[in-house]
């Protein structure tokens, strides 16, 4: 299936990404696969050490053989509200084993979920990209050149 | 690889300057105006600003430092046009997050809906 994620409408920032996807299947499935760390950390391809609770830090483990080194990547949960809202911070692609990401500014992500006639709309809203120096939003790149995708392409195989 | 990294370490050092010149209000007008109009005089892109020609010409200074703008002389007057291709490799870095962003989106889809 082709991807049915949509942009938000153009603009000139830096700072965020914003994502809207249709999904054809009850809010409370969407919500326990993005709230329940178990569920979240199978369609993420990130082993997460903890249960999201707000206010708590997780860490989080890339599950992919090129990032065997990194180092977890730490998850603060910021607001946790039932069948509609959650986000956390993060240090977004903080995958390079020799960079002390702890002192750098965190991005913040945010899931929103809301009703639509076949199923839910989720939102999702990473922001803060303007204070992460630029070398390391190319090296975020250079992480995920590739990886990204293949890990994609193996989980459609798996549930398909 | 290693090569791929080094044509990186490159593209890095070039978008440095282009996010600080994004990064006014001003700036952005010029370059919204640039994208819209193509290429015009520093006379054209002053009127009903209320800005000055000097802080005109100072802000599309700091564009064209950038590369994100350049200069030419068409008979008698100067004119300012956009050089997209440092526009596009400033976007370049979101548009990499953007896109892993939509392949989570993708898995999240498979995942809640394969069931």
């Amino acid at each position: 299936m082709t991807a049915n994620t949509q942009e938000a409408p153009a603009t000139a920032t830096t700072d965020r990404i914003d994502k809207r996807v249709e999904l054809r299947a009850p809010r409370s499935r969407v919500w326990r696969a993005i709230s329940d760390a178990r569920e979240f950390e199978t369609w993420f391809h990130m082993k997460i050490d903890g249960d999201f609770a707000a206010g708590r830090t997780v860490h989080g483990k890339v599950q992919n053989k090129r990032f065997e080194d990194a180092n977890p990547i730490e998850i603060t949960i910021e607001r946790i509200e039932p069948e509609r809202y959650f986000s956390y911070r993060w240090h977004p692609f903080a995958l390079d084993p020799k960079v002390d990401y702890s002192v750098e500014p965190t991005t913040l992500v945010e899931f929103t979920i809301d009703e639509a006639p076949d199923g839910c709309v989720v939102t999702i809203v990473e922001s803060g990209f303007d204070n992460i120096p630029l070398a390391r939003r190319a090296e975020a790149f250079k992480m995920n050149e590739g990886g990204w995708n293949g890990q994609a392409k193996n989980l459609t195989a798996y549930v398909a | 690889m290693s090569r791929s990294r080094g044509n990186l370490a490159l593209k890095v050092s070039e978008a440095v300057p282009v996010f600080a010149a994004l990064a006014d209000p001003t700036r952005l007008t010029l370059i919204g105006r640039l994208s819209v109009e193509g290429p015009l005089s520093i006379t054209h892109l002053s009127e009903g600003t209320g800005v000055t020609r000097q802080a005109i010409t100072r802000h599309l200074t700091s564009l064209g430092d950038a590369g994100l703008v350049r200069d030419s002389r068409r008979g008698r007057e100067r004119v300012w046009e956009l050089d997209l291709k440092r526009l596009e490799k400033a976007r370049y870095f979101l548009d990499q997050i953007s896109a892993q962003w939509d392949d989570a989106a993708e898995r999240l889809r498979a995942f809640v809906e394969e069931e």
